[in-house]
């Protein structure tokens, strides 16, 4: 491994403490790395923590499954974002880009529109995603002309682009008073209100999916030539392609059903982590893990602090990736390195 | 111990490029393939790489029918050296000369140590191991053309396929590789390459073989093959001979 891999990678893990301590030290009853040290240690020894048990309360049951939350959804959509740069050959491209997200939406906005309970509603997104992709998948596999990748990319557009006027349409149906701000609250992304039972239905699939796409990532170097390169060099491109984007979109479908829509973070992550260890994929999975953890923990924290009430994520993630992608661009070396 | 072909038919499931191809490369042999743009000899190297399925015939690698050979197991037999584009993502040289390993480790197993050694050597083996760490992106399209050479080395073939070779590359580097695909010949592989200029198949080539149209015109030594009549029937332009003190020939077109 090259020094600077080790040394992007110390960054990436710095940052995600930084991002950690500043999460529990934010708010409106802020957690020192003390309290939150001796906390830690009393819930693995069983001894009695000797803070307050408002203060356990919060860390226990609020910021922690919050944090939590935002770390898996951070780390899950970056992992799936640059296994599909790699897998369509884009640098511009989001784990978004099958459907997946799309397909949530539609999925909650109904759940929405038929009063379901939020359990229903979140099952309905992550179903809806599974759907989306899954009808991409198999309109994309009919048509046997041309580069089978870009033809699941164009499918994948014209598919996003109508399940959006679905969206539309529940929402122009949807009665404005009730139904409709929590329709717009949830398209924008939040994760307030995470509570330890919202963990547990989002950690199957986002830790299966993620481990899937971090063990397959010594193969998507490869996966990124060309079609016919890569299975020159004996690589079994169907099967893969399938599994790569099984797995990113698990991830996707569960980070969406969890949290509400949160853009960007799957596409910006991916190049800040070539930016520290290069763009080979063996090293970049596990750096973009990292880094996506951090930076959507680090968003969740402005969200839930910089205002009188909550910001979406989706605003956040927005205000502050545009001027860090156009950054990137500008700096970049070419190539995407 | 070849990769032969017999009464092949080649092309896409809903159009035939070529057909009645019969063609032999041993270990230890060039072979050149000749053909106006368009004659189907890039349809002909993936068929022959079992990347297309063969529409018809046979197709047999060291006596084994291609079509019953898993992904990497074709991959250790046969190496693949595509023209060289620039790529998406700014991988080193050394990255792109170990996509040339995949066949030879697990799903999900990362690079060992052998497959670093052997990357390294391919680099060293064709001069340019001092741009492993360079942006592929950022290389020379001679450079480029090397490092995928060196790739398909990776995959330890027996046969390497290249397509067009030196179509990219200015004087010096063609002469370059194809002073390497000469070398890899005489090491024992099996070299099958593509060119658009019939001089560098009779200098470099033991066998040459034409195609026009996805028909073989004709096939057999470079050195008897090769004649003005033959090319002007292959590219249909008038071809001008150039003759040394020697009797070394070279040809003109147009």
């Amino acid at each position: 491994m090259r020094r600077s891999a080790i040394g992007g990678n110390a960054i990436a893990l710095s940052l995600l403490a930084c991002a950690v301590l500043l999460a529990f030290g934010l708010g409106r009853f802020p957690v020192g790395p003390g309290d939150l040290g001796r906390l830690l240690w009393s819930g693995l020894s069983g001894q009695p923590s000797g803070l307050p048990s408002q203060i356990e309360t919060v860390i226990w049951n609020i910021r922690g499954p919050r944090v939590l939350a935002a770390l898996l959804c951070g780390a899950a959509l970056a992992v799936a974002g640059t296994a599909f740069q790699g897998l369509f050959r884009n640098p511009l491209v989001s784990p978004d880009i099958l459907g997946a997200s799309s397909g949530a939406a539609l999925g909650a906005v109904l759940g929405i529109y038929l009063s379901l309970g939020l359990f229903a509603i979140q099952l309905s997104a992550f179903l809806g995603g599974l759907v989306a992709v899954g009808a991409v998948y198999a309109v994309g596999s009919t048509i046997r002309r041309g580069d089978p990748v870009l033809v699941l990319v164009l499918t994948g557009v014209v598919v996003g682009s109508l399940l959006g006027a679905g969206i539309g349409l529940v929402k122009y149906w949807a009665d404005p008073y009730n139904q409709l701000p929590a329709m717009t609250f949830w398209l924008l992304g939040s994760l307030a209100g995470t509570s330890k039972a919202d963990l547990l239905p989002l950690l199957g699939p986002v830790l299966l999916g993620s481990a899937a796409l971090v063990a397959l990532r010594w193969r998507m170097n490869a996966m990124s030539l060309p079609e016919e390169e890569a299975q020159a060099l004996g690589l079994r491109t169907g099967p893969l392609r399938l599994a790569i984007v099984v797995a990113a979109t698990l991830v996707t479908a569960a980070s969406v059903a969890a949290a509400g829509i949160i853009g960007w973070v799957g596409l910006v992550v991916p190049h800040l982590a070539r930016f520290l260890v290069g763009p080979d994929f063996g090293r970049l999975v596990p750096t973009a893990a990292v880094l996506g953890g951090g930076y959507l923990l680090v968003i969740d924290t402005l969200a839930r602090t910089a205002g009188p009430v909550e910001t979406p994520l989706g605003i956040l993630t927005a205000v502050i990736g545009t001027p860090f992608f156009i950054w990137l661009l500008a700096s970049s070396r070419g190539g995407w390195s | 111990m070849s990769l032969s072909a017999a009464d092949l038919a080649y092309g896409y499931r809903e159009r035939l490029i070529g057909r009645d191809i019969a063609l032999s490369l041993a270990r230890g042999e060039v072979l050149a393939l000749l053909g106006p743009n368009g004659s189907g000899k890039t349809t002909l190297l993936k068929t022959l790489l079992g990347l297309l399925p063969a529409r018809g015939g046979s197709l047999t690698l060291d006596e084994r029918p291609l079509s019953a050979l898993s992904p990497p197991e074709r991959a250790r037999a046969l190496g693949y050296v595509p023209q060289a584009h620039a790529g998406t993502f700014a991988f080193t040289v050394l990255s792109v000369v170990l996509m040339g390993r995949s066949a030879h480790g697990g799903l999900f197993a990362a690079p060992s140590r052998r497959d670093h050694a052997v990357a390294h050597a391919m680099l060293e083996r064709l001069g340019i191991d001092r741009l492993a760490q360079r942006p592929y992106t950022l290389i020379s399209g001679g450079e480029r053309q090397l490092a995928l050479i060196a790739r398909a080395l990776a995959q330890e073939p027996a046969y390497v396929i290249l397509d067009e070779p030196t179509a990219s590359l200015d004087f010096g580097n063609q002469g370059r590789v194809m002073s390497e695909i000469r070398r890899l010949a005489a090491e024992g592989l099996g070299v099958l390459f593509t060119t658009h200029d019939p001089n560098q198949a009779l200098r470099h080539a033991d066998r040459v073989m034409m195609i026009r149209d996805g028909q073989a015109l004709a096939s057999g030594p470079a050195s008897t093959l090769l004649t003005p009549e033959r090319l002007e029937q292959l590219y249909r332009v008038p071809i001008e001979t150039v003759r040394g003190d020697d009797g070394r020939v070279a040809f003109l077109p147009g």
